[in-house]
């Protein structure tokens, strides 16, 4: 037998793999062996889509639009064209307590900040605190790279002019007094950005990296004057500067101005009437855009949003029905050998 | 080298090529001017014998081979793509980027055919530097050189057993009667011997070789011209093997890459598979959809921006702080979305389905079952691109001889002179031989065995004995010897003849009564067979060895290893000495020899001897005066086997032929003379005359006799007044007795073959040498004047009798035949033989039952064809309109025979023929030619549309195998030609069914859904992309790092497709041999049709739709960025296309979880690693650290959860639905296959007999066959009738 196998020098090996012979698990897709497997998803489902949707409703949630757009809006008289420095109060009150830590956001709608060209429009490398990219600016930033006097600006580009720059202040009014209500900018972008992605350029004073170069067209202050109280919030790592940059996804967005949790209010908004001092400078009617500001309680699964409760709840539920159409199914059409 | 002027170089340059394109070339030797630089020999202008086949060179691969890739239409859509996204304007990503998808493409591709261009240059390498002889004028002597040293002009000695390095002309050999043997394998796969004469006229002896050498020079042809001229004859072909002669000395004509073998040296066959033309037309569909696509964009885009009230800060202007016109952003914005979306049109699909057919190459020559062990073979798979082709076959066209049967032709009975000769006996021992050969006797061989009484002689004239060692050395022999390939059709099956005693007697009366003088017709029928072939005579010990080929250089064995082979033989053959006796009885002189020559066993000494004294050089020369020459140790080689197993026949009745040059043939009588017949002319085979002649001098009677024999019919007709002298009173009768007897032949399944005999007067020989000289001198028309001249000669021929020879069935032929029919697949057989065998061997393989109704079509003329077509086409129509037999349509068989299917297939019946045939369950065209077999093909795979498979071992069978849409060789005893221009060579018939029913299903199955699964995926995760256009006004932006995309694609999932190609087994092999109907799904349109390909498409959209929107609205009025919403999207799509995979596996393997699972780790892996390395890399994503933020995120899990399911949702209920409701066979298979061994036959079994009632079920006809019907539609078992009506059309 040895002699024979040396001779058939051609004959092919026969293992398993190369007779295709390898121990294998056929799944059956058939209705008898899913049902079970898909009563377990549904249950599975619908106990995830409970606690989503009761984490959800849980949630307070309370959206201010003031854009201006109605006469008797409080913001109305900012809208008029070739006015500065405009500041309206936004007056609402709350019934109960809003817990939390309550999150202070400002919405844009209408705004594309997904735009393929503007999302382009910025250069990292400077923004990495990079100095050789403060004299020449990468092209992406196009056309915001140099002024009218062939300045280089700094930060360049598109995201960086376009930043978003009302201002917000929250009082709670008491018998008539306003009590200021304190924002936490803090930590309101990433860790990352904040530590590692954007860098001020190593120059003390921060100024004199700035020297010849400009200011964003539509800024009113240069970067390094964003924050002058907080140096180590200032220049590129300004925290609401670092949350712009960070474009949204969609072209209804908010983006975090800052939290409320901070003496009496860290627990939360209690009852009563407030006022939003709003510096008006951002326009969106140009657009057809609108501003909102919107305060919120967060819980594990971020804000405010019954959908994905729901979708478990309908999801699970369907698993639960299609499971008794196959039991149907299965009832009516089994194989025979199957039993 | 001294400098020449440029004129003289161009002057120069031009007579070299006027020297090359000449038709007649003028060759000198290059001899007298040895020594001198190059350009002054006169042979410089040809080639150089060195050889390249590589495609590049070195430094120009880059470009060539980019060149090349270029071509294909794909890589310059790509390319394009690239380039466009270098246009600021349009750009979607960053220049570069857009490069890399099409850089690793191609160099992939590069890599590939860099390795292979490799191979080639090895392979050349070491042919160039082969050894050879060249003659030196210095050295007085060959001296060794290299093949690449061989230059046209040279003279080259060639040893036994060597390869001949370029075409040379033969001036010497050490043959003493001017021959060289050569055998031609490596150019033709035959394995039998030629002759080559030494050139005429040149006539030298050793010691003038010198002289000659001088002064020698010729002209020559052109090569590659048809015409060689008379130069044929004595020309060694580069790549032939010298045999049987110890040295050849040759004058170098054509070298390297001007020889005949390099010249027919054409590249690797290209053929698309129909899978593959479906597929152009889906890509054609993608260009479609992308279009649309685009134009959609680009339309949102125009409508987006006109909507806009004012100028948003988020619009970018130009440098210039100037914004394009919507109607202009929109024209841009089309491009931008090409570059975007130009996935979709998978640019890894075409390198998919290559790696994917490898794979499957690699499983189907590696199936242990379709290796034979007789002669050590795989299956080959030539063809690289149409695996998936056998799974789709509706037709094959079978070659019978060698394909159904063994080719093993056994001589069974014969006919002389209108008297039959039963060879009863014979058939006693072939019916013993028959019984199935079981492993244990040939591991049982080793023993003495005891004797076994089967059977007796009443000769006694051998013992049982002797036979059974026989049979045992038979089968030895194929065991053992089968490496280096037996002298070609010398096995011993066929020189096995026990003569019919009757015979025997008949032959001893006509010796003794007929002095020498009076030839009797029965010596002369004797001397026919032995005289009337090409058989080229050699010893039996002179075993070839095979030597390196062209392409086959891994098989050189070494002298060792032969050597330590037969040496085994004979140490295993010991045993059976003791007990072999001769047992010599008194009337044993004639027999004695056909017995002993029968085995290869000589005295082990002798082979121990021969073995250390020359090695495997032993090239003995065979001629007559040699004393060596004994009637024991001959074997002879023929063209086909009928011709060896004649010359055994004859051999078995004493007339053994002992040697034949291109001048004689030597024959032993019985009474142990020897004669010595001058052979004048040879009139060689051809497909046209169907008979062969030899033409020779009778040593004492000194007349011209002519032997011809032939088909039946091609002789029949040529019959003068017959042997008259002799007989006198039977010569009416011998014709017609002769037919008869070749009837009842044919009906048994013999191969027939006519002996005449002609004794051509000397005149008549004069006149007749005239004009076959002029017509083999001449140039043009030569082959049709040269057939003139034999069909001038053969007329007028007296009849001798007729032969039978018995071609055995091949094993589980009628099995196989049987399951390819239930597989949906109908089989016609397509064959050179007589209707009545074809018949024969149509019942005997079960392509025709009994039950069946057979319409016998023959008719003379055309006239009668198109009635008869019609009429049958009208019964059969109206039989299968009838309701009552709506399932037993199949069982009509349709026999046709050459003639008529000339006039069947003539464009206007065509169309009948066509549409007649397709209602009959199995046709078999007899006596046809090899172009009518391709015809046949071509018609039924144009007229019906439908994918053919033709079958074939011979010759005769390449044009059809190479009009099939799948050719298949056989490797049988007809050389390799078939092998040659196949897609795929198997070595036995039975193979077929495996090779269809479970490699081509399976390689279909795997690749139709591969492809629509690859289609499904680019369009699932493109529209990812193109549904973010919707929130983004249309402005070509990604939301998913476009590293990640390249990657996503080239690497996350492309490896799980392509295994999911080569792997998946839908259902096990068992269970596609045991119920051959699951075949059937992938005939016609299969899997991968329209339908199935728009279904996914849709589905792609559904879940791009839902993996997009899932989480958009989970993410709505959310702080969410642009990349961070972008990551759960890649996370989810890719798990998407995961799982949709997982759904499409039927069976899951080791490889598969691994290669799954792998998949996720290396998604997992390389984008966090991504995500942690690329801080401000690749502008303007930022991908740094989102996927670990996005990780530590409770709800990107639950989105991809919920997003996942949703997606697979109905794709899974489809699949659970479809399967439980109205489950196809093949998942009917599937659950078949879980279950255990045993119960599953059971169930196999039932499902077959279940389905095989409905098709084998017993009919009858609704009206019996009219008799006012003038065609002879008929019943079969009265197909004598038949016949009968058939010859009398032929002669009318």
């Amino acid at each position: 037998m040895v002699k024979e196998e040396q001779e058939l020098a051609n004959r092919p090996d026969n293992t398993a793999f190369t007779q295709q012979r390898l121990p294998a698990w056929q799944p059956m897709l058939s209705a008898g062996i899913v049902i079970p497997g898909f009563v377990l998803i549904g249950l599975a489902f619908i106990g995830i889509g409970v606690a989503l949707f009761v984490t959800s409703r849980s949630i307070q949630v309370l959206e201010l639009d003031y854009t201006g757009v109605g006469q008797n809006s409080p913001c109305y008289k900012c809208t008029y064209p070739n006015v500065s420095n405009c500041v309206c109060d936004l007056d609402f009150s709350i019934d109960s307590l809003f817990k939390g830590t309550v999150f202070f956001y400002y919405g844009l709608s209408n705004y594309f900040q997904n735009f393929r060209k503007y999302g382009v429009s910025k250069d990292d490398v400077q923004l990495s605190g990079d100095l050789t990219n403060f004299k020449s600016p990468s092209d992406t930033c196009s056309p915001y790279v140099y002024d009218s006097n062939n300045q280089p600006i700094v930060p360049c580009g598109s995201i960086a002019n376009s930043m978003f720059n009302d201002t917000f202040q929250l009082f709670q009014k008491i018998n008539g007094t306003k009590t200021l209500v304190p924002f936490d900018g803090k930590g309101i972008a990433w860790w990352t950005d904040y530590n590692i992605k954007y860098r001020n350029p190593s120059v003390t004073p921060l100024k004199n990296a700035f020297n010849s170069t400009v200011k964003p067209i539509f800024w009113s202050k240069p970067a390094y004057d964003l924050d002058i109280s907080d140096p180590a919030n200032n220049g590129f790592i300004n925290q609401n500067f670092l949350v712009w940059m960070r474009r949204a996804a969609l072209p209804n967005f908010r983006k975090l101005y800052g939290r409320i949790d901070e003496g009496v209010y860290a627990q939360g908004l209690p009852a009563g009437n407030y006022s939003l001092a709003i510096a008006y400078n951002y326009p969106v009617l140009s657009f057809d855009g609108r501003k909102k500001v919107v305060f919120s309680n967060v819980s594990w699964m971020g804000g405010k949003n019954e959908f994905l409760g729901i979708a478990y709840l309908v999801i699970g539920s369907l698993c639960i029905l299609m499971s008794i159409v196959m039991l149907i199914v299965y009832a009516k059409f089994k194989f025979p050998e199957e039993d | 080298m001294t400098w020449r002027s440029p004129l003289a170089l161009v002057r120069d340059a031009l007579r070299g090529q006027r020297a090359r394109e000449k038709d007649l070339r003028n060759l000198a030797s290059n001899l007298p001017y040895e020594g001198l630089e190059k350009a002054k020999q006169p042979n410089c202008y040809f080639p150089g014998n060195a050889i390249k086949t590589t495609k590049y060179t070195l430094l120009l691969f880059i470009p060539m081979n980019l060149f090349e890739q270029f071509h294909r239409l794909a890589n310059i859509y790509f390319v394009g793509l690239a380039i466009l996204n270098f246009v600021p304007v349009v750009s979607a990503f960053q220049p570069g980027v857009a490069l890399i998808p099409i850089c690793v493409i191609l160099s992939l591709t590069a890599l590939k055919d860099a390795l292979e261009d490799f191979r080639r240059y090895q392979s050349d390498r070491k042919l160039n530097n082969t050894p050879c002889f060249i003659y030196s004028r210095k050295e007085q002597q060959f001296i060794k050189r290299h093949w690449k040293d061989v230059r046209v002009g040279d003279f080259v000695k060639v040893v036994c057993n060597e390869i001949v390095p370029a075409d040379l002309l033969l001036l010497h050999t050490s043959d003493p009667n001017g021959v060289c043997h050569i055998e031609t394998s490596n150019l033709d796969g035959e394995t039998n011997l030629k002759q080559r004469k030494m050139m005429s006229g040149v006539c030298i002896s050793d010691l003038t070789v010198q002289r000659m050498f001088l002064t020698f020079s010729c002209c020559r042809e052109k090569p590659n011209k048809e015409k060689v001229g008379a130069g044929i004859e004595s020309l060694l072909l580069r790549g032939c093997t010298v045999r049987n002669t110890d040295h050849a000395v040759g004058f170098v004509v054509y070298a390297g890459h001007e020889t005949k073998a390099m010249l027919n040296n054409k590249g690797p066959r290209y053929k698309r598979s129909k899978l593959e033309r479906k597929l152009n037309t889906d890509v054609i569909f993608c260009v479609i959809l992308l279009f649309t696509m685009c134009l959609i964009g680009a339309l949102g885009h125009f409508l987006w921006l006109q909507a806009l009230p004012g100028v948003p800060p988020y619009l970018v202007p130009d440098g210039n702080g100037h914004l394009d016109s919507p109607s202009l952003s929109g024209f841009y914005m089309f491009f931008t979305m090409i570059i975007l979306s130009a996935i979709l049109i998978p640019i890894s699909l075409y390198v998919s389905i290559e790696l994917v057919r490898i794979g499957q190459i690699f499983f189907i020559t590696n199936d242990i079952d379709l290796h034979d062990e007789g002669t050590d073979s795989r299956v080959q798979c030539k063809a690289l691109n149409i695996t998936e082709d056998l799974g789709q076959i509706e037709y094959i066209f079978s070659d019978k001889t060698g394909t159904l049967t063994e080719n093993k032709m056994v001589f069974r009975r014969c006919s002389i002179m209108g008297t039959e000769y039963a060879h009863k006996e014979n058939a006693i021992r072939l019916a013993v031989l028959d019984v199935p050969v079981s492993e244990e006797e040939v591991i049982l061989n080793q023993q003495p065995r005891p004797p076994r009484i089967g059977w007796s002689l009443d000769t006694e004239d051998s013992n049982p004995e002797d036979k059974w060692h026989h049979h045992d050395n038979r089968r030895k022999s194929k065991v053992t010897g089968n490496a280096q390939s037996d002298a070609a059709f010398s096995s011993l099956l066929e020189a096995e003849v026990i003569p019919d005693r009757k015979l025997l007697q008949q032959i001893s009366r006509a010796e003794s009564s007929s002095s020498s003088r009076n030839i009797d017709p029965y010596l002369d029928f004797f001397l026919g067979l032995a005289i009337c072939n090409t058989v080229v005579v050699s010893m039996a010990t002179a075993r070839r060895q095979r030597v390196s080929g062209f392409s086959r250089s891994d098989q050189t064995s070494s002298p060792l290893d032969t050597l330590s082979s037969l040496v085994k033989k004979s140490g295993s053959l010991q045993h059976i000495f003791p007990s072999w006796q001769h047992k010599p009885k008194k009337n044993r002189t004639i027999s004695e020899d056909s017995v002993e020559e029968e085995d290869h066993v000589k005295p082990p000494v002798k082979i121990e001897g021969s073995g250390d004294t020359n090695k495997l050089r032993t090239c003995s020369l065979h001629t007559p005066s040699q004393s060596a020459m004994t009637p024991d140790n001959l074997s002879y080689e023929a063209e086909s086997p009928d011709e060896a197993a004649l010359v055994y026949a004859a051999k078995a009745y004493g007339f053994t032929l002992l040697a034949r040059t291109p001048e004689c043939v030597t024959v032993r009588l019985p009474s142990g003379e020897d004669l010595v017949f001058e052979v004048l002319d040879t009139l060689t085979f051809d497909y046209n005359r169907k008979r062969m002649s030899v033409l020779v001098r009778h040593p004492i009677t000194k007349e011209y006799v002519l032997y011809t024999k032939g088909a039946d019919h091609a002789i029949m007709e040529l019959l003068g007044t017959p042997y008259t002298e002799y007989l006198s009173g039977k010569q009416k009768n011998i014709a017609a007795n002769t037919q008869h007897h070749l009837d009842c032949y044919a009906k048994e399944g013999l191969r027939t073959l006519c002996f005449t005999k002609k004794v051509v007067s000397d005149k008549a020989y004069e006149s007749w040498s005239v004009n076959r000289q002029r017509a083999l001198a001449a140039i043009d028309n030569r082959e049709e004047l040269v057939m003139d001249t034999a069909v001038q000669l053969e007329t007028d021929l007296s009849l001798l009798g007729a032969t039978g020879i018995e071609d055995r069935l091949q094993e589980s032929v009628p099995e196989t035949i049987m399951a390819l029919r239930e597989a949906g697949i109908q089989v016609w057989v397509l064959t050179g033989d007589k209707t009545e065998t074809a018949v024969n061997i149509g019942y005997a393989c079960r392509l025709l039952e009994e039950e069946d109704l057979v319409i016998n079509m023959s008719c003379g003329n055309k006239f009668a064809c198109t009635s008869m077509l019609d009429c049958t086409l009208e019964e059969v129509r109206r039989y299968s309109e009838d309701p009552r037999n709506v399932d037993t349509t199949q069982n009509i068989s349709l026999v046709i025979d050459g003639r008529t299917l000339t006039m069947a297939l003539s464009s206007d019946l065509q169309k009948r023929f066509v549409d007649l045939a397709k209602r009959c369950r199995t046709v078999l065209c007899c006596r046809v030619t090899p172009l009518q077999k391709s015809r046949v093909v071509t018609v039924v795979r144009e007229q019906l549309n439908v994918m053919t498979l033709a079958v074939g071992d011979g010759a005769n069978d390449v044009s059809m195998i190479q009009a099939a849409n799948v050719g298949i060789g056989i490797s049988g005893q007809e050389g390799m030609q078939a092998v040659m221009a196949s897609d795929f060579a198997i070595s036995r018939f039975k193979h077929l069914k495996k090779l269809l029913l479970v490699h081509g299903h399976w390689c279909y199955t795997r690749l139709a859904n591969m492809l629509i699964y690859f289609f499904y995926k680019n369009v699932a995760y493109v529209n990812l992309l193109f549904w973010h256009q919707f929130l983004c006004g249309f402005s070509g932006s990604a939301m998913i790092d476009y590293w990640l995309m390249i990657f996503f694609n080239l690497f996350f999932t492309s490896v799980p497709p392509i295994m999911f190609g080569i792997m998946d087994k839908d259902v096990s092999a068992e269970m596609l041999l045991g119920v051959p109907e699951l075949y059937r799904t992938g005939q016609g349109a299969g899997e991968y049709t329209f339908t199935t390909f728009w279904i996914s498409m849709l589905d792609a959209f559904y879940q791009s739709l839902v993996c997009f929107f899932i989480p958009y609205l989970a993410y709505r009025d959310s702080d969410i960025d642009v990349f961070t919403f972008g990551t759960p999207l890649n996370t989810i799509s890719f798990f998407t296309i995961l799982l949709h995979l997982s759904i499409e596996i039927k069976a899951w393997t080791v490889v598969h979880w691994v290669i799954m699972l792998g998949s996720v780790a290396l998604y997992f892996i390389v984008t966090l690693a991504y995500s942690a390395i690329c801080v401000t890399c690749n502008p303007p994503s930022n991908p740094y650290w989102i996927l670990q933020r996005q990780m530590a995120d409770p709800m990107f899990y639950l989105l991809c959860i919920i997003t996942t399911v949703v997606a697979l949702l109905p794709r899974y209920m489809f699949h659970v639905l479809r399967n439980s409701i109205a489950p196809s066979p093949l998942v009917k298979a599937r659950h078949l296959d879980r279950l255990d061994p045993s119960t599953r036959d059971q169930c196999m079994k039932e499902w077959r007999s279940f389905r095989g009632i409905a098709h084998v079920r017993p009919f009858r006809l609704s009206t019996p066959p009219s008799p006012t019907l003038e065609t002879p539609v008929d019943i079969h078992p009265h197909s004598s009738a038949t016949s009968d009506i058939m010859w009398d059309e032929r002669h009318h």
